[in-house]
């Protein structure tokens, strides 16, 4: 490792001179110097805006940026690559403008193409200069020498070339441009959740293919077993009962007065938004408020249709000690269900999955108590589970189809498969 | 073959209620702190969700948090001249096992103990002459006041979210608050819990008597709360399942819902659970604790070596490992010489049930909690003239019922057959009509030199170490108070408009089958001469300065209120003695 770090010191140590040579600048001054530390801690911050840690780093693994951890989608599994400058295993022998092609363009050095699962369709919104100072600060963390073979995918999925195809049909490259018509403030906002914060990635509905449905931007889609839910601006389904400050706080401290955030949004918090400034997190909030939704309100279940009497019971019998007789529960402690929007999204996957098989919380410095929801799957038949849901659903303002045993029945099953 | 873990700066035996403070506090001062802790890990949703909690047969008849007796056990006699035997079921006490000791299933009765309880032999002998007391007791003062403990009261009190009504603020005595207590600096951090029925109107009997009732204090959150550390606890639900219980609604302070979260974040903190403690370390001279050693679960021992050493298991387990260790000089009741198992007290519990007219009380006995309650502290401590009844000690008294739970709600009038038609049919009428306060007189037992700790000649527990040996009685001191108490408790059901009240009085001799409370207190106490006391006013122990230990274990008798407040405070008190003044020099923080 001694060795490997010598040389890379070395390769830069060239570079910065040879730059130095041709712009009359400090060396330190340049994007790429070792000295600059400005640079080096803007890409430490765009590395955690952009969690490159949530799939690079293995959490059972003792080095970060080391890759390795399965990132799972819908055709398979792929590995996160080794993103630490380790020159065998790691991208330590990229030039900058190959870390650049390969983040923002897909491409990697050998001409092959990424899978989407490196979100390069967001991030090909970043700026440049972000994704060079990201570069500069992994080029300080340790080299690792992890052989990552990415590609876990089954036949056709494991044919790289097919992905021109792909990228032809849902990847629009470009960085991205600001709206002189909005703020400072929104176009920040913008811009880190468009690109960097890659939101759509887990929250807009994507085709049969994994490409963005680019008419409904945002408005949640199911991923690992959860649904990302609608945050759009929307009344019915999204975040239009959230104030801005109710936004950065779930986005700080993994809770407000509203919900807590568990599963792949309490890690996101835990790696990258609980991180950010405060400025960021309420451009961002900013941003999202003007997020159109386009979800209509739906129909109400009548409150003496069959299922919501029995769900209405049990309820009262097995919910009610904690969210409360009228749903508010208890703000950054026990999720206000009467308030959440995300009760009633539009495919009820994280309502099912939270009640068969409970929640743990994420646990922030801001919010240290990281409240569970236990399980309820051991208890409650497919029908009950289908009952209680469709009242939570019905409930309080919220209106959205009864569900179904069958459909609780085959969440069971998915759920049974998985360890998470 | 003893496996060698690398050195710590502080180990803590048991994170209980006082482990977790002292592990949060040392942590906090930046020492790479490891606790070791016999029973599980255990946590809210996960080990008593509000799905299943409810379970009077699993918790409250089989004991599912407790230490299992086929782990290890202690065995009991009455009197010295007995053979004791093993205790296979749990009766008097309750040890408790696993991560939150008995922070998980206690009440979370947070009261402070009064002033002149910890001068008490000072105190009792001013004001009633030496030969007032009985020869053979061995009370003492504890080398700490109550204005010192008073900050850290405070601090266990913000930290638990406690809901209560002051009772005397600076020294000014406050309506509708316990007039008897210490001054306290500033309020309680949440109000008083609300009362049902039967509790208000013990209240409004106490008053026609003349008495001063208040709330109990509570550690169930009268309301959404948020301690100093940033952790929050949920508005209690009156579920009636606290005592025995985990809270499964983040509703009873405990170590996991105001501590153990922040603790888990910091990085220089690591627990081993499933681990037993079987012996402190110490080096060559005796005088210095070198680290502990433990056990797992594979039977894999293991040497954890360490700078400073924090004894916080329960009372009964804290002086077995000083015994076994060999720490300090075991008491000799013969000789009246030696400390580890001096002093060792309990708790003197009575209580009345009364019975009322259905046709006009319907009480729903269901709704409560662990500590909700209205009692009056007129006949506490020295509160009142004890000239007269020719005794010492006392508690305090009220109407705290805390559930209504079915199987073991099942009050019927003396006459009642056992069983059969007639059984049911005085049940049902008596289950809303009657009154039975959970510990309705909470009497203080003062120690003596025949109530005592020591290791058992005869029995071994599975590492073939001798098990502890309880030797204990009631005194007539005791008995005394106790029927004093018991008849003035009676009157104020009688003056609730009770049809019948039946008194229950503690008899001797001491009933290790019957439950009192799990106050065990004693065995290592402290104070300010090493021929009496295991450890000093700082709970250090005096033969081994970098050994602190925690707990009732230190109480040199036991007051008539409940223990925790006060040993948490002393966690606190203790805690900050070691940050500020035994870190910069570490030895004796008292010459004696």
């Amino acid at each position: 490792m001694r060795e490997g770090l010598g040389k890379r010191c070395a390769t830069l140590a060239a570079g910065a001179a040879a730059i130095a040579l041709a712009v009359p600048l400090r060396a330190a001054d340049h994007p790429g110097s070792r000295q600059n530390f400005a640079n080096i801690e803007r890409g430490r911050y765009m590395a955690v805006a952009a969690d490159c840690a949530a799939c690079h780093t293995d959490p059972h693994a003792s080095s970060a940026y080391s890759g390795g951890r399965p990132i799972e989608t819908p055709f398979g599994s792929v590995l996160a690559a080794n993103i630490t400058p380790d020159r065998d295993t790691g991208i330590g022998s990229w030039t900058d403008e190959q870390f650049d092609t390969a983040v923002r363009l897909g491409k990697l050095p050998d001409g092959k193409r990424l899978y989407p699962a490196m979100p390069y369709p967001y991030y090909t919104k970043m700026s440049k200069e972000d994704v060079l100072a990201i570069r500069a600060y992994l080029n300080t963390v340790p080299p690792v020498h992890n052989d990552v073979d990415s590609n876990q995918l089954p036949f056709p999925f494991n044919i790289r070339s097919a992905m021109w195809f792909w990228d032809a049909l849902y990847f629009n490259p470009g960085e991205f441009q600001a709206d002189g018509a909005q703020s400072a403030e929104w176009n920040r906002g913008a811009y880190l959740v468009e690109g960097p914060g890659h939101c759509q990635a887990c929250h807009t509905p994507k085709s049969f293919l994994g490409g963005d449905k680019t008419r409904q931007p945002l408005e949640g889609y199911s991923i690992q077993a959860w649904f990302a839910p609608n945050i759009t601006n929307d009344e019915s389904r999204g975040l239009g009962h959230w104030s801005n400050t109710d936004i950065t706080d779930f986005l700080k401290k993994g809770h407000n007065r509203i919900a807590g955030a568990a599963g792949p949004m309490g890690e996101e918090i835990a790696d990258s938004s609980s991180q950010l400034t405060d400025a960021d997190l309420t451009s961002m909030a900013v941003y999202l408020k003007t997020r159109p939704g386009q979800s209509p309100a739906g129909t109400r279940l009548a409150a003496n249709d069959s299922m919501m009497v029995a769900g209405a019971a049990i309820y009262q019998d097995l919910c009610s000690a904690c969210h409360r007789g009228d749903g508010h529960g208890v703000a950054y402690l026990i999720p206000d269900l009467a308030t959440s929007s995300a009760v009633a999204s539009r495919e009820p996957t994280s309502l099912i999955r939270v009640v068969l098989r409970g929640a743990q919380t994420v646990a922030t410095k801001d919010e240290p108590t990281g409240p569970s929801m236990p399980s309820f799957g051991w208890q409650l038949t497919d029908a009950q589970v289908a009952a209680v849901a469709t009242y939570v659903r019905n409930s309080w303002g919220h209106a959205a189809p009864a569900l179904t045993s069958g459909a609780v029945h085959s969440a069971r099953e998915r759920l049974a498969e998985r360890t998470d | 073959m003893t496996r060698q873990l690398p050195k710590k700066d502080v180990v803590i035996i048991g994170l209980g209620w006082t482990g977790s403070i002292m592990a949060n506090e040392l942590a906090e001062e930046g020492l790479d702190v490891v606790a070791i802790e016999r029973g599980p890990w255990r946590d809210t949703a996960t080990d008593y969700p509000p799905n299943y909690v409810q379970d009077e047969l699993r918790y409250r008849i089989r004991h599912e948090l407790f230490l299992q007796p086929d782990q290890t056990t202690f065995t009991f006699r009455n009197k010295m001249d007995q053979r004791a035997l093993p205790i296979r079921s749990w009766g008097a006490f309750m040890p408790p096992n696993g991560v939150g000791g008995g922070g998980v299933h206690w009440n979370a009765e947070t009261w402070r103990f009064l002033p002149s309880d910890f001068v008490l032999r000072t105190h009792l002998t001013q004001r009633y002459g030496a030969r007032f007391l009985p020869t053979d007791m061995t009370i003492q003062d504890w080398g700490i006041t109550y204005d010192e403990l008073e900050p850290h009261y405070d601090r266990f009190e913000y930290l638990c979210g406690t809901s209560g009504t002051a009772g005397n603020l600076k020294g000014e005595i406050k309506e509708g608050g316990n007039p008897f207590e210490g001054p306290r600096s500033r309020p309680y951090p949440n109000p008083a819990q609300q009362q049902p029925f039967s509790h208000t109107l013990f209240a409004k009997g106490a008053r026609e008597l003349g008495y001063k009732p208040f709330p109990q204090p509570s550690g169930n959150m009268s309301q959404a709360y948020t301690n100093p550390l940033g952790v929050r606890l949920g508005p209690c639900t009156y579920c009636g399942f606290c005592e025995w219980f985990g809270c499964a609604n983040y509703s009873k302070a405990s170590p996991q819902t105001t501590i153990l979260p922040v603790l888990v974040r910091r990085r220089n903190f690591q627990v081993r659970d499933q681990s037993e403690v079987t012996r402190i370390n110490v080096d060559s001279s005796g005088k210095r604790a070198t680290g502990v050693t433990f056990v797992d679960t594979s039977g894999t021992e293991w040497e954890q070596p360490a700078d400073l050493v924090i004894l916080s298991a329960y009372t009964v387990f804290n002086v077995q490992l000083l015994l076994l260790s060999g720490i300090g000089k075991p008491y000799d009741p013969v000789a009246n010489q030696g400390v580890i198992g001096r002093n060792f007290t309990h708790q003197t519990i009575s209580d009345v049930t009364s019975f009322f007219d259905p046709a006009k009380f319907t009480f729903n006995p269901f709704i409560a909690s662990g500590s909700i309650g209205m009692c009056i502290d007129e006949f506490n401590g020295d509160n009142f003239d004890h000239g007269p009844h020719g005794f010492v000690g006392g508690g305090y008294m009220g109407q705290v019922q805390t559930n209504g739970r079915p199987i073991q709600t099942t009050p019927t009038p003396p006459g009642t057959p056992k069983w059969g038609a007639k059984w049911k049919q005085a049940v049902r009428e008596s289950y809303q009509s009657s009154l039975k306060p959970g510990t309705g007189v909470h009497g203080s037992m003062y120690s003596y030199r025949d109530v005592y700790l020591d290791l058992d000649p005869t029995y071994q527990d599975r590492f073939k170490r001798p098990l502890m040996r309880i030797t204990m009685d009631f005194h007539d001191n005791e008995l005394k108070q106790n029927a004093f108490l018991t008849d003035k408790f009676a009157e104020i059901f009688q003056a609730m408009g009770a049809r019948q009240v039946v008194k229950e009085y503690r008899k001797g001799p001491y009933d290790i089958t019957d439950y009192q409370t799990t106050h065990l207190c004693g065995g290592a106490v402290m104070g300010t001469d090493p021929k009496t006391s295991a450890i000093n006013r700082y709970l250090q122990s005096w033969d081994v300065p970098n050994l602190f230990v925690m707990g009732a274990s230190g109480f040199p008798q036991n007051a008539g209120y409940n223990p925790t407040g006060t040993l948490a405070a002393l966690a606190f008190w203790s805690a900050q003695a070691i940050r500020s003044r035994y870190l910069k020099s570490p030895g004796p923080l008292v010459h004696a």
